[in-house]
């Protein structure tokens, strides 16, 4: 064996881009192999997915569109998991949100107040944020497993909507189909690109990953956590409260979610319907690791799976690739990604005998 | 009123058997150390391969056999994440649970929607014809029973034998087990691959026993109930598999009381399953003593071989 | 004469450092040869590679006359050789008879009376079926010896077997060490211990920075010596004036009695305890005894609850339920026993593990982190202290673990504080190192801070401590002045024979 693995004693800045780019590659390479078992053409079916989209206006503008909420909730999630906090209840999360933000325009429905807006966006996140801190209370509490409480959170939060789309909330008009009525203007987030469904809750997660960059690079309070996830006995040593990050971790990131969740109903959607995220909140898990749990890697990450999703539409339509294609890019990056991770940390050494 | 509470325990049994199989499997797993949270995507490629097999060769032994050999070769690329490329346990459970879950529709892709004739009940004969036992124990299709009995060896393998020892040991220290010269991380493979095809059996009678059908999103969750049921259970197959059992109840209720007439909202029943769990786990969790005393210690750490 | 074992060239290579450097030895049937070393010299290394668990980079092994390469552990015991190492490898959640059927082929209940056959031969009494966690370390010991012997081994292989032993025990372990030699087994026996070596060794191999500097036979040379042979230059004990303590307490534990939450943990017992500031206060005691628990709770890691009695003051401010945070304030500081995961997060960097307890101290400002001062903060605590690292960035897993303790003793010594409590502080490290801590232990404590230390060395407790107190299953003695104290009857204490003790110093 000429080759030993060794852990590098500092991290390095290439391997760490290099490792994404890595995962991106093999899961194209892996992706051109499963089409071509498909009987399609992989070149067209590659074109479809990742190039297609970004020669329109409306193939950008649906890709910003997706970058939106993915971006928000995987710089929230991120923030948790640095700190070994696992919420994988986003999705719940962001629904929990779109309710809220929902129910109020609705109450509002004739309201033309600039307030109405602002209002929304603050129920939505603190709803996202008591959902998720059901969790926290468990964990904290009880120490009941925060993976299985989100996740059971999120299926709860599901039959939640349902409930309310079909009841309570439905539309009188709407012929008993399950969803709300329409929102009126002022519930509506202002559009950002002309001949696009892209709206200004974009701009909110762009904020929204500055101050996560800040809270995470520079902050003290964001230090804290990633001891208490890296070394929870450091923390402790330290004396950083492991109650609070969790906490923190949760709460942060059912925030962000609860507010992407607002974004949806009033951005594209303008209403409740039984179907308001195409799995945002578990694709952001991926690229939360995608983007190697850093700021500004989760905005290129964000990216990357928005297009995947646009990518997966379109080559629907026009290749015919089968519609788990999305899904099962998804997969792969992430098991790809986390094989790479190896070495952003270690290193393979030459054995050599010298003194 | 006899009618439906033997109906409603007779299919208590088919309720929990998908999970009996999946979580037994997760707890021997979980003894060696390893924390393998894609049991909902390797129900799900469990599910749709068995369907499919048996469909399209009409023999159930293939469709339960190729149902567990797809999981296992799943989960021997969860296997290789956390062993050979140290990845996060957690993080690698979530990507292979995701990649099963995509590969499940797109192996049932031809076959969304569609039904098949549901395995077999046995017929044993007087034992069957029991009054009110005949009907709720001895009027089931063999996997029911096969499942009882993948428990019972679970359980004596675990706690009575040298290989349950040297699972137990790899669990609690896998630097120590290595030390005194146990193969740890061909051991943990080997788990985790039983783990992988028993939940691909789990999946398997989903679509070829208790639906039987195949559609997207079958698995509905379950995965996730298992790994709570494994902490339920303490990770004593026995006491598993009456939580199995128990669950299976549970999640019948929504039958039994809707034939009784009450209005409660369908969606309130379809959430109730995950209320209890969450409610149970939160109970048991509260004794940090128990769990400690009973958890394998080494759960969801990285063991790294050269370190 | 026909070698039981014999090495030749044997070298291993890490990516820091030339660990084993073309290493000959040779082992005579019946002989209880030791390896002798300072920690980092190498000891370790290469009775894994005897044992299989790693392999040489280059150089041969002969057994018994014939090469061999020795792939795993399990070859080894084929090959009969057992070793008992330092940190056992042991399950806590098995019995006795179950630890060792992993190991030694039979039926748990023809183990189990083996085990005490074998027990009794030798003089290691133990029962079988109780499980590992409830045994003390010493017992625990026993039993690596015993599924070792089992095996019926020509070549025994103990690492550092002593460090947990009071000194009666050390005797005992002798006694069957012996024995054992008598009945024809060879004994290779790692140590950095002298005087032990000269008591029991029959010939000693000696290393210094992974190479043979000589073999000898250790009755024939002085402490001296072979101390001189094993560092390579002599270092003076540190001066140590007599304490002038202040009158005012500086920590005060009082009547303690606590259940901790592990159930594999010690309950304290009626601890009693007083540092003054200007005095060390050593604790010794075979670890496993409460030490832990002790300095968890004094350190705030752990609190007191409602179902504990008993009072923990630092300075005049009650602390029972003060977080650490709250009594770093109050002028705490503290090094745990275990440096990487505790002490210092392992892959952050030294700039971070620097603010890991220093954040207070102008490093951060409207809880914003100042990462100019911050590195400037562990440039200085690498500087101070000789930390032989890469720089500010490099992660604290990369470091030996010598320097690592000199990195957070440093940090916490630059935080000033006027109480100081430090578990094992030179546990693991070269003499040079250890000797360093301890002069800055001793100036800290001319200075006016208050110092205790938990130690299982005894010899480090007299060297610097003004009291002594011991610890056993849970109960402190009352304390002795270190300067009168006898090794025998601090020897006798660590076995609890403190508790009609009436002398107080």
């Amino acid at each position: 064996m000429p080759y030993r693995l060794v852990a590098r004693t500092e991290p390095s800045l290439r391997a760490q881009l290099l490792v994404p780019l890595a995962a991106i590659l093999l899961t194209l390479l892996a992706g051109s192999l499963l089409f071509t078992l498909l009987g399609k053409n992989a070149l067209d079916a590659f074109y479809a997915f990742f190039i297609e989209p970004l020669t329109t206006r409306y193939g950008i503008g649906e890709v910003l569109l997706k970058m939106g909420p993915l971006l928000l909730i995987a710089q929230g999630l991120a923030i948790g998991f640095r700190a070994r906090v696992w919420n994988i209840g986003a999705e719940g999360q962001l629904l929990v949100g779109a309710i809220a933000a929902g129910a109020l325009a609705l109450h509002f429905e004739s309201s033309d107040s600039v307030w109405l807006l602002p209002a929304m966006i603050c129920a939505g996140t603190l709803a996202g944020a008591a959902w998720a801190g059901i969790a926290a209370w468990l964990r904290t509490s009880c120490n009941a497993n925060e993976i299985l409480v989100t996740f059971m959170l999120s299926s709860i939060a599901l039959q939640l909507l349902y409930y309310l789309v079909s009841g309570p909330l439905r539309d009188p008009m709407g012929m008993s189909f399950p969803q709300s009525a329409l929102f009126g203007d002022a519930a509506m987030f202002a559009p950002l690109m002309d001949n696009t469904r892209v709206n200004t809750s974009l701009l909110l997660a762009l904020i929204a990953s500055l101050v996560a960059w800040i809270f995470v690079q520079r902050s003290m309070p964001g230090f804290k956590l990633l001891v208490g996830g890296q070394a929870p006995e450091a923390a402790r040593y330290a004396g950083f409260a492991q109650k609070r990050a969790v906490w923190i971790g949760l709460l942060i990131g059912g925030a962000a979610a609860g507010m992407a969740g607002v974004g949806e109903v009033a951005g594209p959607l303008g209403l409740l319907q039984r179907s308001i995220s195409p799995g945002y909140g578990f694709a952001a898990i991926i690229v939360a690791f995608l983007g190697g749990l850093h700021p500004i890697g989760i905005v290129f990450a964000a990216f990357f799976m928005a297009l995947i999703y646009v990518g997966g539409d379109m080559s629907l339509v026009s290749v015919g690739l089968p519609n788990s294609s999305t899904t099962i890019f998804q997969g792969m990056l992430l098991v790809f990604y986390l094989a790479c991770f190896l070495f952003a940390h270690h290193r393979l050494q030459r054995i050599e005998i010298k003194r | 009123m006899l009618d439906s509470v033997i109906f409603l325990l007779a299919s208590t049994l088919a309720a929990a058997t998908p999970l009996l199989f999946a979580a037994v499997g997760e707890a021997v797993v979980e003894k060696t150390g390893v924390l393998n949270l894609s049991i909902e995507g390797m129900m799900a490629i469990g599910a749709a391969t068995g369907f499919v097999v048996a469909t399209l060769s009409g023999s159930y032994v293939q469709g339960f056999a190729m149902a567990a050999i797809a999981s296992a070769l799943l989960s021997a690329v969860f296997a290789g994440l956390v062993l050979t490329f140290l990845a996060n346990q957690v993080a690698a459970g979530l990507a292979i649970g995701i990649l099963g879950l995509g590969l499940s529709v797109l192996i049932g892709k031809e076959f969304e929607g569609t039904t098949i004739i549901p395995l077999q009940d046995l017929d044993l004969g007087t034992l069957s014809e029991l009054p009110f036992i005949g009907p709720v124990l001895f009027s089931h299709d063999v996997m029911v029973y096969v499942g009882m009995a993948t428990v019972i060896v679970c359980w004596w393998v675990l706690s009575h034998t040298r290989l349950g020892l040297i699972i137990r040991a790899v669990g609690e220290s896998p630097s120590a087990a290595a030390t005194i010269g146990y193969p740890v991380l061909l051991i943990r493979l080997l788990a985790i691959v039983f783990g992988g095809a028993m939940a691909g059996l789990g999946g398997a009678y989903l679509t070829l026993a208790y639906t039987p059908l195949w559609a997207e999103g079958l698995v509905a969750g379950r995965g996730w109930i298992v790994v709570a049921l494994v902490v339920f259970g303490m990770w004593r197959p026995l006491r598993i598999a009456i939580g199995a059992y128990l669950f299976g109840a549970v999640s019948l209720l929504e039958l039994f009381i809707q034939g009784q007439g009450y209005a409660i909202p369908s969606q309130l029943m379809s959430a109730m399953p995950y209320i209890i769990t969450i409610t149970v786990l939160a109970v048991i969790s509260r004794n940090p003593r128990l769990i400690r005393l009973n958890h394998p210690a080494s759960l969801g750490q990285t063991y790294n071989k050269s370190a | 004469m026909n070698s039981l074992l014999q090495l030749r060239g044997i070298s291993k290579i890490y990516p820091a450092v030339v660990a084993n450097d073309r290493i000959d030895l040779d082992i005579a049937p019946g002989e209880i040869h030791a390896i002798l070393g300072e920690n980092g010299a190498g000891k370790s290394t290469l009775m894994k590679l005897i044992y299989g668990v790693s392999q040489p980079d280059e150089g041969n092994i002969t057994w018994q006359g014939k090469p061999v390469v020795i792939k795993s552990p399990a070859q080894a015991r084929n090959l009969g050789i057992g070793m008992v190492f330092q940190h056992f490898s042991l399950f806590e959640s098995l019995s006795v008879a179950q630890n060792i059927s992993l190991a030694v082929k039979g039926s748990i209940k023809h183990l189990s009376e083996q085990v005490e056959a074998v027990g009794e031969e030798f003089g290691l009494p133990l029962s079988a079926d109780t499980l590992v966690h409830s045994l003390s370390v010493g017992e625990r010991q026993r039993v690596e010896i015993i599924r070792c012997l089992l095996q019926q081994p020509k070549l025994l292989i103990m690492d550092e077997p002593t460090s947990v032993l009071p000194p009666q025990g050390v005797q005992q372990l002798f006694n069957t060490l012996r024995k054992l030699r008598d009945t024809g087994c060879s004994i290779l026996y790692i140590s950095h211990k002298l005087e032990e070596i000269r008591q029991l060794c029959d010939k000693a191999t000696i290393l210094r920075s992974g190479k043979v500097v000589a073999t000898a036979r250790p009755g024939e040379h002085s402490n001296e010596e072979l101390a001189h042979l094993m560092i390579g230059r002599t270092i003076a004990p540190p001066e140590h004036a007599p304490a002038e303590p202040a009158s005012e307490q500086a920590l005060s534990v009082t009547q303690l009695a606590y259940e901790p939450d592990d159930p594999f943990g010690t309950r304290l017992k009626d601890i009693n305890l007083q540092v003054y500031p200007g005095e060390i206060v050593g604790i010794a005691g075979v670890s496993g005894n409460g030490q832990n628990e002790l300095m968890r709770l004094i350190s705030g890691e752990e609190m007191l609850t409602k179902q504990d009695t008993g009072d923990i003051f630092i300075g005049s401010q009650k602390s029972n339920t003060l977080t650490a945070t709250q009594r770093r304030t109050l002028g705490l500081g503290f090094v745990p026993e275990e440096r990487l995961g505790r002490g210092a997060v392992p892959d952050l960097s030294l700039s971070f593990n620097g603010l890991l307890t220093a954040y207070r101290h102008g490093l951060t400002r409207f809880g914003m982190i100042r990462h100019k001062k911050v590195r400037a903060f562990a440039d200085e605590c690498i500087a101070q202290n000789d930390v032989r690292c890469g720089g500010n960035q490099s992660v604290a897993a990369s470091l030996s673990g010598g320097n690592l303790q000199k990195f957070i003793v440093g940090r916490e010594i630059a935080l000033a504080p006027s109480l100081f409590v430090l578990s094992q502080p030179t546990w693991g490290l070269d003499v040079g190192a250890a000797s360093n801590i301890r002069k800055a232990l001793l100036q800290l404590r001319d200075n006016g801070a208050a110092i205790l230390v938990v130690s299982e060395e005894l010899e480090e407790l007299f060297e610097i401590s003004d009291r002594l107190h011991v610890i056993y299953d849970g109960y402190l003695s009352p304390s002795l002045n270190a300067r009168s104290a006898t090794a025998t009857q601090i020897g006798r204490w660590m076995t609890g024979e403190f508790s009609n003790a009436g002398e107080v110093a």
